[in-house]
C-alpha cells in the first residue's frame, strides 16, 4: 500500500470521522455497553451494541479523546454494523494484527480500514486506534453470552 | 553569572542528534533531563578506574569505590542544604523514597481514625502510597484543595490539618502546573498540629535552591535523573532522630549489624536503609549531576528558565492556548501544561514530534489533578538549562502547524 505521510493520514482519513463521527451518542435501547479508557493518554470510549440474533444490528459509540482513537471508533461502526458477531470478531482480530505488524491485512476484509495502517509508524498511537476494537471484541463476547430473545 | 543556553547546550551530546530529520527540541525535562557529557564521563571513569562493591572489600579498590560512593552522598545531602551524611539515605528514586516513608515511618505509626493529607495536585508517587497506607491502616486520606490559578487553598489549612493529622505529603513544584507551594507554611501549620511533612522534590530541586532547614521538611524526596544524573538513583533526606527511630525497610545485606538465625540488630543510618548492594555507579553520577549544577548555578538555572518560561507564556496566550496553573513566573517553575484549540494533545505531541519537537502529553502521572482541571489530558512542554527561546519558537511554529490542519 502507498504509505502516507503523517499529514496526509490525519487530512484524508482521519480529520473526517473526527469533525463528523458516524454513529456517536448513545444507542437505544441497547444490550450491551461497555466503558473502556486507554489510562496512557486518557481516551475515554462507551460503545453500545444491539443484537438481532446473530447480527450486529445497531453500534455507536461515545467519549472523548485524540482524533486517532475516536476517529478508528467512528470508522469502525460504520464498517461492523450488520455483520455478523463472527464475521466482526474475525475482522477486528485482523486489525489488531494489522497494527502489530504481523500481517498486511487482506484488502478484501478491511477494505478502506487499511488506512489505519499509517499508524503502525507511531507505535504509541496504536493504543489509541486499537482502542475501539479492543472493545468491540469484548463487547461481542458479551453480547454472544447473552440469553437469545 | 547568568546561564549561557548556547555554552551549557554543547555540554549535552543527545542534543547534537536529530529527531525525524530534524534538530532535536527537546521540552520533556520535566520527565527526565538529559545527560551532560561531565556526569557521562564520570560514569564511565567510575566503572574504568573505582569500580568494587561498596563497604566491603577491605582492599585499596574497595576503598575507592566506597570514597566515590559516600562523596556523592555528602553532594546529594550539601545540594538541598542537609547538615550531616547520615540523613541522606540512596533510594532508586522518588518514588522509593516515598515509599520508604510509607514503610519505614507510616505504617506503625498511622492508626485507625488518623489523618494523611495530600493535595490535588500531587503526582501518583505522592499519592498511591498514601492510598495503599490509608486502605491498610484505616487512616483517612485528605485532599488539600487548588483553586483555579492552580495554587494550594491554604484558607482551608486549619479545616484539613487538624490535632487528626499525621503526615502531610506534598510537592514542592507541581509537574503539571508548575506551581510552587509555600511549604514553609505548610510545614508550621503541620509542626503545630503535631504531624510530620515529606516534601516531594522531584520537580524543585532539578531547578531551584532547595533548604530542607529553611523548608523545615522533616522527609525531601529527589531523583537523579530529572537533574542531569543517571536513571535509577534518588534520595531521602530525613532529619536524623527520624531514621533513628524508623523500621527498617528491605531486609537483606548491608542494613544489619549483627545477625543470628531468629533475629538481627540494624546497621547505623542511613545505612540501615540501603539493603543489598546499592546503584554505586548512578549514585556516584549523581553526585557529579551536583556537581555540574553547582557550577552553573543553581540560581542562574532558575532565572534562566524563568525567562524563558514567561517568553513562552506570552507566545502561548498570544497563539490562544489555555494554561494551567500561575501565570506569574515567581510563582511557578519552567513545566507549562496547556490545550490549543480543539486539537487533542495527543494529536499536538504526534504533530509537534515530526518537527522534531519532544513534547508530553496525557494525564502527566495525576489523574486526580486532570480531573479537577475538567479536562482528559494536557499537553506539557517543561524547560531546561539547556533549552532557548529559539526552541520555544520551533514549538510554536509545530503548534500552529497543528492548528492549521485542525483548523
Ligand atoms: C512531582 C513528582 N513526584 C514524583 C515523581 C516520581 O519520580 P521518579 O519517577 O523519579 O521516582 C515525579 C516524576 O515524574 C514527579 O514529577
Amino acid at each position: 500500500m502507498v504509505r502516507l505521510s503523517l499529514e496526509e493520514l490525519y487530512k484524508e482519513v482521519i480529520l473526517d470521522h473526527y469533525r463528523t463521527p458516524r454513529n456517536k451518542g448513545r444507542l437505544d435501547p441497547h444490550d450491551v455497553m461497555l466503558e473502556r479508557n486507554n489510562p496512557l493518554c486518557g481516551d475515554e470510549l462507551e460503545l453500545y451494541l444491539r443484537f438481532k440474533g446473530d447480527d450486529i444490528e445497531g453500534i455507536t459509540f461515545d467519549g472523548k479523546g485524540c482524533s486517532i482513537s475516536l476517529a478508528s471508533a467512528s470508522m469502525m461502526t460504520e464498517r461492523v454494523e450488520g455483520l455478523g458477531v463472527k464475521d466482526a470478531t474475525a475482522l477486528a482480530e485482523s486489525i489488531k494484527r494489522m497494527m502489530a505488524g504481523e500481517e498486511e491485512g487482506d484488502p478484501d476484509l478491511i477494505g478502506d480500514l487499511v488506512s489505519l495502517k499509517g499508524v503502525v509508524k507511531y507505535p504509541v498511537r496504536i493504543k489509541c486506534a486499537l482502542l475501539g476494537w479492543n472493545t468491540l471484541l469484548e463487547a461481542l463476547e458479551e453480547g454472544s453470552g447473552r440469553k437469545p430473545e | 553569572m547568568p546561564l549561557d543556553a548556547e555554552v551549557v547546550r554543547k555540554d549535552f551530546p543527545i542534543l547534537e542528534t536529530q529527531a525525524r530529520g530534524k534538530r532535536l527540541v527537546y521540552l520533556d525535562s520535566a520527565s527526565t533531563s538529559q545527560k551532560p557529557r561531565q556526569v557521562i564521563e564520570r560514569i564511565v571513569a567510575f566503572y574504568e578506574n573505582e569500580n568494587a562493591n561498596v563497604h566491603r572489600g577491605v582492599y585499596e579498590l574497595g576503598e575507592r569505590a566506597t570514597a566515590a560512593y559516600e562523596g556523592a552522598r555528602s553532594a546529594c545531602g550539601r545540594f538541598i542544604g542537609a547538615g550531616s551524611h547520615r540523613s541522606i539515605v540512596f533510594t532508586r528514586g522518588t518514588t522509593e523514597a516515598i515509599n520508604l516513608v510509607r514503610f519505614a515511618w507510616a505504617r506503625s505509626r498511622v492508626h485507625e481514625g488518623d489523618e494523611v493529607l495530600v493535595t490535588e495536585m500531587e503526582h501518583h508517587s505522592n499519592l498511591i502510597p498514601w492510598q495503599l497506607l490509608a486502605h491498610e491502616t484505616g487512616a483517612t486520606l485528605r485532599h488539600l484543595p487548588i483553586d483555579d490559578a492552580g495554587k494550594l487553598r491554604m484558607d482551608l489549612l486549619e479545616e484539613f490539618i487538624t490535632d487528626r493529622t499525621k503526615l502531610v505529603c506534598v510537592s514542592l513544584m507541581s509537574n503539571v502546573l508548575g506551581t510552587i507551594n509555600p511549604i514553609r507554611a505548610l510545614a508550621d501549620a503541620a509542626h503545630s498540629a503535631g504531624a510530620l511533612i515529606l516534601v516531594d522534590g522531584a520537580q524543585a530541586a532539578p531547578h531551584m535552591r532547595v533548604d530542607v532547614n529553611e523548608l523545615d521538611a522533616d522527609f525531601f524526596a529527589y531523583s537523579s535523573h530529572k537533574m542531569c544524573g543517571p536513571t535509577g538513583a534518588g534520595v531521602l533526606y530525613a532529619r536524623e532522630h527520624l531514621l533513628e527511630e524508623m523500621d527498617p525497610f528491605h531486609g537483606g545485606g548491608e542494613m544489619i549489624r549483627e545477625v543470628w538465625p531468629d533475629r538481627a540488630t540494624w546497621n547505623e543510618i542511613p545505612y540501615k536503609f540501603e539493603a543489598g548492594t546499592p546503584a554505586v555507579a548512578q549514585a556516584v553520577g549523581m553526585g557529579a549531576a551536583v556537581g555540574y549544577l553547582e557550577g552553573i548555578g543553581i540560581d542562574a538555572v532558575r532565572a534562566h528558565e524563568q525567562q524563558i518560561t514567561a517568553y513562552a507564556l506570552g507566545r502561548l496566550a498570544d497563539a490562544g492556548a489555555i494554561v494551567y496553573g500561575p501565570s506569574d513566573v515567581a510563582e511557578r517553575g519552567g513545566t507549562v501544561s496547556f490545550n490549543l484549540g480543539a486539537v487533542h494533545p495527543h494529536d499536538m505531541a504526534t504533530i509537534v514530534d515530526q518537527e522534531g519537537v519532544c513534547i508530553r502529553a496525557g494525564h502527566h502521572c495525576a489523574q486526580p489533578l486532570m480531573r479537577r482541571l475538567g479536562v482528559p489530558a494536557t499537553a506539557r512542554a517543561s524547560f531546561y538549562i539547556y533549552n532557548t527561546n529559539e526552541d520555544v519558537d520551533v514549538l510554536m511554529e509545530a503548534l500552529d502547524k497543528a492548528k492549521g490542519w485542525f483548523g
